[in-house]
């Protein structure tokens, strides 16, 4: 095989080639960095590299280990050790981690190689990496438009095959979404499936980490490496861990597949309600049996969600006060003074935005009325999912309502771009797992195909069987081969 | 329809230790106010018989053993700051 073909391969094809020695971890290594230098200029993913620290890597790397030289991008909000860790913010801007979060330490006992961090919205707040206080990541199908957010540089990445995968961290649908808007596999495990020792906090009681890949199989790989409990880690679940990879060829008879009634709303870009009404079609011809079911308390999911992520970031992010590390403002007057402007000059517009809201919802006189009451509808939601997986296996519908916009048409109006995440965060609230794979594309005006994501939704721990549904279907269809046209017509912004 | 929701920007922000410029101000207390009508829609329901759910899975405090760990040195601890000195953080002055 030529170099220059490695980097497009799934990390299942390239451990294949490592394993029998036909290919070793430098050349890899080699292979995707040539490849970074060609695409970075027109997509921008990545926020750091460091090669001299990864070929060292390479050079102990041990083949026969189940990611044994697999080089993973790691999302700019995740600590690995010795490397910057600025969740695109710049009050981060100078600070690098003193030690590997869990997700990493597992990949590397793996054998992975972590090489680079990918870029994000600022603290993983926003749906289009357009909030990155770095610079803007596009969409490797068309790069006039959005990658997805926040993992946005994750996505980007791997479907520019400049990553043979990437972790992201998904609260409200960032792993899904950009991977539905870049044309790639994105997961979001259950709430307490993945460790989050070592994750810089956006909203505790939603964030997870999750694997973004260009296959299902891939992403079972990587969650056979990140799974499992943390003794660093309160909120990780200590159930056992099944191998993700070992029951994808089991075929959908028997499978119970729900459409939600309420997902098919208006509002629905026309060519993608085609493309999942086609999905579903497609799984009803591999065997499974298509369900019509109700989540009635769906159109209430995104006001709950984004007042309890709100309150929960406003806390969690009152840790970057310029003291023990990040940005401290100059001279200041006194310690208010000191708190109020390196905040200001650390921070940019979204999060503050978001520090406001949440403040505001759990002040005095506020509480009962936005969070407490979000809380309660919460609880609403989380009884819908358990009605629904009593009749069914999994739930389907479109990742994101539309394909890709186009860079700033979003960005001015906040309410817009909460819409964004219409279908996913209800899954967040329920610390149910989702998982979004390519289905289809649309066709832009001018001729552009810009990728479709299908999701799927399955209960508490139940991973295996939504990576198994979407194996059957993946296998089955073609989507995932295609690749963006980043060599050809594609290297001028419109 | 909901009534439009008044929001004290400038005194939030004084709350979350945050300054705004007047057009930040200006700016978040129309857009916030926005997304506060779109969240008065949580009055439609019922939630007078609810509980609150404060986690998405019902899972609390799980335990390890309370064994001796190695942790930063003070080098490794002071890496990251803005400012230190004689192996401690340097903090602005909060007695006069």
């Amino acid at each position: 095989m030529r170099a220059a073909d490695l980097p497009a391969l799934s990390i299942a094809e390239l451990r294949t080639l490592l394993h029998q020695r036909e290919v070793s971890p430098r050349e890899v290594l080699e292979a995707l960095r040539s490849r970074i230098a060609e695409v970075e200029p027109a997509i921008e993913a990545y926020l750091s590299l460091d090669f001299d620290d990864a070929f060292k890597q390479a050079e102990r790397a041990d083949v026969n280990l189940p990611l044994g030289g697999v080089p993973i991008a790691i999302k700019d909000m995740i600590s690995v050790a010795g490397q910057p860790c600025t969740c695109a913010s710049k009050i981060l801007q100078n600070y690098r981690a003193l030690y590997d979060a869990t997700v990493v330490r597992k990949l590397r006992a793996a054998g992975a190689i972590p090489f680079g961090k990918t870029n994000m919205d600022e603290f993983a707040i926003g749906a289009s990496t357009e909030n990155s206080g770095v610079k803007l990541t596009r969409n490797p199908w068309d790069i006039s438009r959005v990658p997805g957010g926040s993992s946005g540089g994750s996505a980007a990445a791997v479907a520019a095959d400049a990553a043979f995968g990437a972790l992201g961290t998904d609260t409200g649908g960032s792993v899904r979404q950009p991977a539905a808007l870049s044309g790639v596999v994105g997961l979001k495990p259950s709430y307490g499936r993945v460790s989050r020792f070592g994750l810089v906090a956006f909203a505790s009681s939603l964030d997870q980490a999750g694997p973004l890949t260009k296959t299902v199989r891939d992403s079972a790989l990587m969650m056979n490496a990140i799974a499992g409990p943390d003794a660093q880690d309160s909120t990780c679940l200590n159930d056992a861990v099944p191998d993700y990879a070992a029951g994808l060829e089991r075929d959908l008879r028997g499978i119970r597949l729900g459409l939600p009634k309420e997902y098919m709303i208006e509002g629905i870009d026309s060519q993608v309600r085609a493309a999942v009404e086609k999905a579903v079609a497609h799984f009803a011809s591999l065997g499974a049996e298509i369900i019509d079911v109700s989540l009635p308390h769906t159109e209430y999911a995104i006001a709950s969600y984004y007042l309890i992520a709100s309150a929960e970031a406003s806390a969690n992010l009152a840790r970057f006060d310029g003291v023990r590390y990040g940005h401290r403002a100059e001279n200041p007057l006194n310690l208010f003074d000191h708190y109020s402007r390196t905040r200001e000059e650390g921070f940019g517009s979204e999060v503050k935005r978001r520090i406001i809201l949440g403040t505001y919802v759990l002040s005095s006189g506020y509480y009962e009325a936005y969070y407490a009451r979000a809380q309660k509808v919460r609880t609403l939601i989380r009884q819908d999912f358990a009605e629904a997986f009593g009749r069914v296996d999994a739930l389907i519908s479109p990742t994101s309502p539309v394909p890709a916009f186009p860079l700033g048409e979003r960005s001015s109006d906040p309410l817009q771009m909460y819409l964004a995440d219409v279908f996913t965060n209800a899954a967040n609230l329920a610390g149910i797992c989702g998982i979004s794979l390519p289905c289809g594309f649309a066709q832009t005006e001018n001729g552009r195909d810009l990728p479709i994501g299908l999701q799927l939704l399955g209960k508490a721990l139940d991973e295996a069987r939504i990576l198994q549904i979407a194996h059957a279907y993946e296998q089955s269809t073609d989507w995932h081969t295609r690749r963006p046209p980043l060599d050809k017509d594609n290297d001028q912004p419109a | 329809m909901a009534e439009p929701v008044q929001i004290d920007v400038a005194h939030v922000a004084r709350l979350a230790r945050l300054n705004l410029t007047e057009e930040e101000t200006r700016l978040f207390q129309a857009q916030l106010g926005r997304v506060l009508e779109y969240a008065e829609k949580l009055r439609e329901l019922d939630t007078s018989q609810v509980e609150a759910a404060a986690h998405a899975v019902p899972i609390f405090n799980i335990f390890r053993e309370d064994e001796p760990q190695a942790g930063f040195t003070v080098e490794e601890a002071l890496s990251n700051a803005p400012r230190q000195a004689n192996g401690l953080f340097v903090v602005t002055k909060v007695v006069k």
